[in-house]
């Protein structure tokens, strides 16, 4: 009988532990503390690679550092001027090869160390060292020595050259003295770009000693992360959200209003806006592609232009692709505003350029093409490019009467915007050039590899600046340039990209850049297609949200309005548009140093 | 009891080992690589990142390190070897030959250059799975230790939810067959299993947080934020166990000795409670093993919907970006689930079955 009394105890014993488990489960979850909402919600649209700034390089990860840490300069939210940060001034050669930095006094890290000009060369080392495998590392290749220490690695993996070699030296604890190869134009803008913001020594040792093995990991928790930003990182979830609460000890921490900021990780376009529709989340920036014209009348949905360009690679090492005169016709025969107006909708422009819309001091150089003066409508400019397109293609004996063109394979990522542009593309292609083209989509890394290894025939592609440069574009097409891909290259226009590097002038750099571009329009290894728009949806009440160029955000500078003001600022913006809901304080949440102007009868901006 | 759990070890053990294995050849042999963007690095930056992630030690290394327990690095094991894929000392050397301390794996040639030390343990076998390529900051025991907790609260959410109405619909169709109960019942079930998930989870948003704004549309935090997608996870599988328990419950009820305990004189009540669920409930419990195991790690498309940061959207996602460790991770994670979880269901089996014996299993 032991037998079955024993069966009879586990049998019991398994329901017992099976229903109290599950019982378990549910209560600590349903127990689990609630998060209090954060002053500001906004969807950053996936979780981050790293908080550490010297290996990161994407859009999502410079909103959050963007935060947390701060560059010798800063950008204008607006215009993206370079603005005193660490370094409260600065002086520059004649030459416009040496950069003096004087670091802000009284600015402190959050452990209570003093910035000075030994972090930035701790950090800048740290950056361009090898070992630390930075991607975009030769953002600071611009300064002397640095690309040869980066890239003259030992068999241990260490830089071969010693520092001293790298033009990079704090003269004292608060001057930074930076020697740069080439004047650069745009190297101000590069000081306030999150990859060469610094990094606290103090906060890397302390975790080096204490944790030998898993130190990479242990600097970054937001308990001892080491920041010098308007926030710090006080939680962080991953795939949910990260928590910024206002760093009290940053230097101008009096203007800051907001205390604290939420950054949800929520990558579907559908889940973030109805989170903003439902006003949990204060700022979204992406919206589904099919819902842009029921949002676009909505005064919280404004797309403005992006400094971004959305164009075709044309793999010129094929044969039947190697004539630039084909690719001039494939490239006329496209009708872009079929493009932009049935299928992105944001108020994309069509662009016969790869430099995009928006810059000041350049003028993109747009491919030979009937619209290009503006003096005929897009319609009837369109039909003469499409029948300089088919003249083109008789004159080298295709089409009707003559050879057939072997069939174009034109290869895309996975994604229903693309696949709708692609199909636009192929079918003005058979229509106007009896052209067949073969549409094949991949998922992204398998896309990725056929596009660097020139699997293609033409392959979809867009490119974002870094900053604003006509260079941040016109450098990929250099001959032989990892990002080239298309198997082109031209020795005049390497020239020119090469010799624009060294000029002071503006004028002739200028000319350098524009002349290169229109060699690129005329040989044409890539179709442009069109600029980009921002999509950003913000709730009317935020403040200090101007657009830019970057679609760079500055959480430095956001606030509440009060009602009074969303009241003014609409009124002053007319009311052609739909209200939309501004949930929000209606008392506004103003910095300190603004509570203080309006006390003193002031009103401040 | 203690030979049965024995044997289930053993063989928990090679079928992991056969699943880390294979699922980490397939996983290097997809095109693309985790640092792959839409920039091309430098390639002396990308040797440098290959370097730092040891991607640039050939496949059977790089395997022995994530398997572990030894360090094959050149602080570990690899100090006493030298490794390299060089081509030259390759042609030189004839085919497999050894040749003195000299000798060939796969495509790189290893050379015995130092005596055996202490070296750090990691790996898999010591239940380290690594730094995640692509969330940088977390290992992939942290991104799992933080995102399956959610999971599992989620899923039992949601397996509550399934038991009770499944439960509930099956046993009053079964004891109501052939009404307009049982039918209407059965519809239901066919809707559940019929409609995807996300399509239940579309009309519950629009309902519940749109017309009649009672639930938050998306997000993890309160106990309010499980409702809609503990409902939506649940609903497909309340409705197959709705059916399972309606078949079961139906043929246990034609047998003998349920006839027999009717002769008795039994209560109805009685007999569905002690003769009949018993047998009529064993199909449900075959199939909640492995429904168990996939509720609790998590479903992609609910996860995506309402924003919440469980594990599910790292099973696909961690292949889409070729973070090798993570994909690895959570594919063990799901084996180890799924394995305990079938392991538990054959004893539960014997709890309601007196007739099954762990042994014959």
């Amino acid at each position: 009988m032991g037998r079955g009394r024993w069966g009879l105890w586990w049998r019991q014993g398994i329901a017992l532990v099976l229903v109290g488990g599950l019982l378990v489960v549910v209560l600590r979850a349903l127990s689990a503390a609630r998060i209090e909402r954060a002053d500001m919600v906004f969807n950053n649209s996936t979780e981050i690679s790293t908080l550490d700034p010297a290996t990161v390089t994407g859009v999502p990860e410079g909103r959050i550092l963007r935060a947390i840490f701060e560059g010798l300069t800063i950008k204008h939210p607006e215009t993206l001027e370079a603005l005193p940060g660490m370094a409260e001034r600065w002086e520059v050669s004649p030459d416009g090869l040496t950069y003096t930095f004087h670091i802000r006094r009284g600015a402190r890290w959050t452990n209570g160390d003093p910035v000075t000009a030994h972090d930035f060369v701790y950090s800048w080392q740290r950056f361009l060292d090898p070992r630390t495998a930075a991607e975009y590392a030769y953002q600071l290749w611009y300064v002397e020595g640095a690309e040869a220490y980066s890239t003259d690695v030992g068999q241990d993996g260490a830089p071969r050259r010693s520092f001293d070699t790298v033009g990079i030296r704090a003269l004292d604890e608060q001057i930074l003295e930076v020697k740069l190869a080439a004047p650069t134009p745009f190297f101000l803008q590069l000081t306030a770009f999150y990859p060469l913001y610094p990094v606290n020594r103090r906060n890397l040792e302390e975790a080096k000693a204490q944790f030998p093995d898993t130190w990479q990991f242990e600097w970054l928790r937001p308990e001892r992360l080491v920041t010098n930003g308007p926030f710090r990182v006080a939680e962080r979830r991953v795939n949910d959200r990260i928590r910024l609460v206002k760093n009290e000890d940053y230097w101008a921490a009096d203007e800051v209003a907001l205390r604290t900021i939420d950054a949800l990780a929520i990558e579907s376009y559908m889940t973030g806006l109805n989170l903003y529709l439902s006003g949990e989340v204060d700022w979204i920036n992406l919206v589904p592609a099919s819902l842009v014209p029921r949002l676009l009348p909505r005064e919280d949905f404004d797309p403005t232009p992006y400094f971004g360009s959305y164009f075709f690679r044309i793999n010129t090492t094929r044969p039947h692709l190697a004539d630039k005169r084909i690719r001039r016709a494939l490239a006329l025969a496209i009708d872009r505003r079929a493009i932009t107006d049935k299928i992105v909708k944001s108020g994309q422009r069509p662009w016969y350029s790869l430099v995009p819309f928006g810059m000041e001091g350049y003028t993109p150089q747009e491919l030979d093409h009937a619209g290009k003066d503006g003096a005929l409508d897009y319609a009837a400019a369109l039909t003469q490019d499409q029948e300089e397109a088919k003249r083109i293609f008789a004159e080298l004996g295709y089409g009707s009467g003559g050879r057939d063109f072997p069939t174009i394979e034109l290869h895309y990522n996975t994604s229903e915007t693309h696949r709708d542009i692609a199909e636009v593309v192929a079918d003005t292609w058979k229509r106007v050039l009896g052209v067949d083209a073969k549409l094949l989509n991949q998922e992204w890394k398998v896309y990725l590899d056929t596009q660097s290894n020139l699997n293609f025939d033409v392959s979809r592609s867009a490119w974002i600046g870094d900053y604003i440069d006509p260079n941040t574009f016109l450098d990929l097409f250099v001959t032989g340039g990892e990002n080239n891909k298309t198997g082109w290259g031209d020795a005049r226009y390497d020239e020119l990209i090469e010799k624009s590097k060294y000029e002071v002038d503006p004028a002739v750099r200028r000319a350098q850049l524009e002349e290169a571009e229109r060699i690129l329009m005329d040989e044409l290894p890539i179709l442009p297609i069109y600029s980009y728009v921002t999509q950003n949806i913000v709730n009317p009440r935020l403040g200090g949200f101007p657009g830019n160029l970057l679609d760079e955000q500055f959480p430095r500078f956001w606030y509440w309005m009060d009602d009074e003001e969303l009241a003014e600022r609409r009124a002053a913006r007319g009311d052609d548009q739909e209200r939309a809901a501004a949930p929000g304080p209606k008392e506004g949440l103003y910095s300190p140093a603004e509570m203080r102007r309006r006390a003193a009868g002031g009103r401040g901006e | 009891m203690i030979r049965f759990l024995a044997r289930r070890l053993l063989w928990f053990a090679i079928t992991l080992l056969g699943v880390v294995t294979i699922s980490f050849f397939l996983m290097r042999a997809v095109r693309g690589g985790p640092f792959d963007g839409e920039r091309r690095l430098h390639p002396a930056i990308e040797a440098n990142l290959a370097a730092r992630y040891h991607l640039d030690w050939p496949l059977w290394r790089q395997y022995l390190q994530y398997l572990g327990p030894f360090d094959w690095s050149d602080q570990g094991i690899g100090a006493l070897l030298h490794v390299e894929a060089d081509t030259d000392a390759l042609q030189r050397l004839p085919a497999d030959r050894v040749e003195g301390r000299t000798f060939r794996v796969g495509s790189s040639v290893v050379t015995w250059t130092g005596e055996l030390g202490p070296t750090p343990l990691g790996g898999v076998l010591t239940g380290d799975l690594g730094p995640s390529f692509k969330y940088r900051d977390f290992t992939v025991n942290d991104i799992i230790g933080q995102s399956l907790p959610i999971s599992v609260a989620l899923g039992s959410v949601a397996l509550l939810f399934a038991l009770t109405l499944g439960l509930v619909a099956g046993i009053g169709s079964a004891l109501w067959r052939g009404t307009n109960i049982d039918l209407s019942l059965r519809l239901a079930a066919t809707a559940g299993i019929a409609l995807p998930n996300f399509v239940i989870a579309g009309f519950l948003i629009i309902l519940f947080a749109f017309l009649m704004p009672l639930l938050p549309v998306a997000g993890w935090g309160s106990p309010r934020h499980m409702v809609l997608p503990g409902f939506a996870l649940g609903a497909p599988f309340a409705a197959y166990i709705a059916r399972l328990a309606r078949t079961g419950l139906l043929e246990v009820l034609s047998k003998d000795h349920i006839r027999t305990a009717r002769a008795k004189g039994l209560s109805e009540w009685l007999i569905l409670v002690r003769h009949a669920l018993k047998g009529g409930l064993l199909p449900v419990v075959s199939y909640l093993g492995p429904a168990t195991a996939g509720i609790l790690t998590g479903s992609l498309v609910i996860e995506r919907l309402f924003g919440i940061p469980g594990t599910g959207s790292h099973f696909v996602n961690s292949a889409l970006n070729r973070d090798y460790t993570l994909s690895m991770g959570v594919t063990i994670l799901y084996t180890v689930l799924v394995y305990s979880l079938n392991t538990l269901v054959d004893l539960v089996y014997t709890l309601l079955d007196p007739r099954i014996e762990l042994e014959e299993s």
